[in-house]
């Protein structure tokens, strides 16, 4: 196998939470705690996992947004978090993320053309002279006009502005993406062309996706692996069929026993979780999911359970197993 | 992969051009529907091309004394009388106004540059930078700003500096003590701009520091700096009347209107030739307000945010 493009080894993120006049520290968020994940040229690995599971932090992490707390993030054998900032700003083009949400993550008073095209130009990858052209190019592989270019923002409908954002990212030729939701801020219809061009995209261009949702058919459909994430930390791995035919952690099962089926008189056994996601600032003790796990014994509460493999490319963390 | 020919891209583009400006046009239309602030728009223009164009037309120049026709009060040949030396009050009025106006004009962009320059690399570097910017703003805003100009109006005096540099040193002063606080708010906008979403994109493609404060963050104030900056003259004008009013800015005989009001000192005049100081004064009075009205208007449009 060749050089994976990212590594992604034992990260932690903890956001500190501070107190009182002096900015005591009494306590951490673990937004992310001790998550690898590995990443090969023109795979695409989805993160999945409910709301404040940490997937996003993991990405923006990823693209030093964040500082990480520990652990190692290395994209084409670079450690990201100990490059200098030229150093960085030069690997900046072959990582490129696209937002959740496509009204705020495009500036309104910038055109459209030069949003796409600025970065070519500080980055000196082309010459101004050939700019327009590949802008143009990015914008119609991404299923624009040419004569949006010398629009604002506010002209575009949220489907637009996404594939926007996804031509921004596309016109630097980056190796991987990371979005971050992409989809999820759109209606159905639209979800399925963004989707469809995502496709197209690795299909052309041989991009590596680190594709973040909680919309477990929308990863079905995309990704090749899939890990789910609980309360910062991962709980499963595994290809994607092998997840789907054979989920082992508890927490799996009951997220795939939640994805609507089109067969209406199908009956499934749900399994319904009770209450909320604990939070992360003050984690359940052992087995962070035995607070709400169905089949939790003794043993969860006490000890966690270690990562381990249980078939070719399948892990999972959980005692019962 | 479509390849696009360049002539068709181009044609596109001229036709394309009305959409550029429409945010622009969007606020001027707005704005055309505020009777208040037009009219305070109109009445700024007037007394601009009054002040500018009204002197070539006027018989009499700025210092030419005629002792034949001292202290007459306003009659066909002199519409608003003459002063102890014989001039004509009413070229001097408007001659008076192109030195106002000019200063406040110009001390206020002074101010908005520096201010906003200074401001903008407080809220986007923070820490050391923003510390020794904002402590210096403070440190000035500590300091009542008249008698600042006071100290500053009489250190020229004592220096003895011309009377035609006068008017610009005045200038200099003016933004010297307006910067402050629109830095202040220059760098609150900035704080929260820099952490908006599309901000951590430009983060990730990796644009340099220059194109993100310039082509990102600045255009996203200019609705604000524009508000402030229209509101600024009409202080701006209020602070150089002050100062030449007391002597310590513009010297006589260069007419500002501050200092032509310097005639109600005297209560002879004060009692008994109200068309020295009234129309001066009135000038005053009615550029600030318009000013102020018609800021307001434009507030009203580009900043609703700001709106109580």
């Amino acid at each position: 196998m060749s050089e994976p493009l990212l590594e992604v080894n034992h990260l932690k993120k903890y956001f500190p939470i501070t107190k009182g006049l002096l900015n005591r520290t009494v306590g951490h968020v673990k937004a992310v705690d001790d998550i690898s994940i590995t990443l090969q040229p023109g795979e695409t690995f989805g993160l999945v996992g409910e709301s404040g599971s940490g997937k996003s932090t993991v990405g923006r992490t990823i693209l030093r947004l964040t500082d990480k707390t520990e652990g190692e993030i290395k994209f084409k054998g670079l450690d990201i978090h100990n490059l200098s900032p030229s150093e960085l700003r030069a690997i900046r083009p072959k990582m490129q993320l696209i937002f959740q949400d496509p009204y705020s993550s495009l500036n309104p008073r910038v055109r459209v053309g030069d949003a796409i095209g600025e970065a070519l130009l500080d980055h000196g990858l082309t010459s101004k002279g050939e700019v327009r052209d590949r802008v143009l190019d990015a914008l119609v592989s991404c299923g624009l006009s040419s004569y949006h270019i010398d629009r604002f923002p506010h002209e575009f409908s949220g489907g637009q502005r996404q594939r926007i954002g996804i031509a921004r990212a596309l016109v630097l030729n980056p190796e991987l993406i990371i979005a971050d939701e992409p989809v999820s801020a759109l209606d159905v219809s639209i979800q399925a062309q963004i989707i469809n061009l995502f496709s197209k995209l690795q299909e052309t261009r041989g991009l590596a996706y680190l594709f973040i949702s909680h919309d477990l058919s929308v990863v079905e459909h995309l990704c090749s692996r899939i890990g789910v994430m609980y309360l910062g930390s991962m709980v499963e791995t595994a290809s994607r069929d092998e997840l789907f035919r054979n989920p082992l952690h508890p927490y799996t099962k009951a997220l795939l026993s939640a994805v609507p089926v089109p067969i209406p008189k199908l009956k499934r056994d749900r399994i319904v979780l009770k209450g909320d996601i604990p939070s992360p600032a003050n984690p359940p003790s052992g087995c962070k999911f035995h607070t709400r796990c169905p089949y939790a014994v003794d043993i969860c509460k006490h000890q966690i359970p270690e990562f381990r493999e249980v078939g070719s490319q399948h892990h999972v963390a959980c005692h019962l197993v | 992969m479509i390849t696009t020919p360049t002539k068709l891209v181009n044609a596109k583009r001229t036709k394309d051009s009305p959409v550029k400006s429409s945010l622009f046009r969007q606020s001027i239309r707005k704005l055309s529907k505020n009777k208040l602030a037009v009219s305070g728009f109109v009445v700024v223009i007037l007394m601009f091309v009054a002040c500018f164009i009204g002197p070539l037309f006027s018989p009499y120049t700025d210092n030419k004394i005629n002792m034949a026709m001292m202290n007459k009060a306003p009659h066909l040949k002199h519409w608003l009388g003459t002063d102890a030396l014989g001039r004509d009050v009413l070229t001097r009025v408007l001659l008076a106004g192109r030195i106002s106006l000019t200063v406040g004009l110009a001390s206020m962009m002074l101010s908005v540059f520096i201010g906003s320059l200074l401001g903008a690399l407080a809220g986007y570097y923070r820490g050391i930078v923003d510390q020794i910017i904002m402590r210096i703003a403070d440190l000035l805003l500590t300091i009542p700003s008249l008698p600042l100009l006071f100290i500053f109006g009489a250190l020229l005096s004592e220096w003895k500096i011309p009377t035609d540099y006068r008017m610009y040193i005045v200038m200099l002063m003016l933004s010297f003590v307006g910067w402050p606080g629109l830095a202040r708010m220059v760098r609150g906008q900035m704080l929260s701009l820099r952490e908006r979403e599309f901000m951590q994109a430009a983060v990730v493609l990796g644009l340099r520091d220059r194109r993100k404060l310039f082509n990102h963050l600045l255009p996203n104030i200019v609705p604000l700096l524009i508000v402030i900056a229209t509101l600024n003259i009409g202080g701006a004008i209020l602070s150089e009347s002050v100062l030449s009013f007391f002597g310590l800015g513009v010297m006589p005989p260069t007419p500002t209107w501050g200092n032509m009001i310097d005639a109600a000192n005297n209560m002879i005049d004060f009692q008994e030739r109200p068309w020295l100081w009234i129309p001066p004064g009135f000038s005053i009075f009615a550029t600030v307000i318009a000013i102020n009205i018609f800021g307001d208007g434009l507030r009203d449009v580009l900043d609703p945010k700001q709106k109580r």
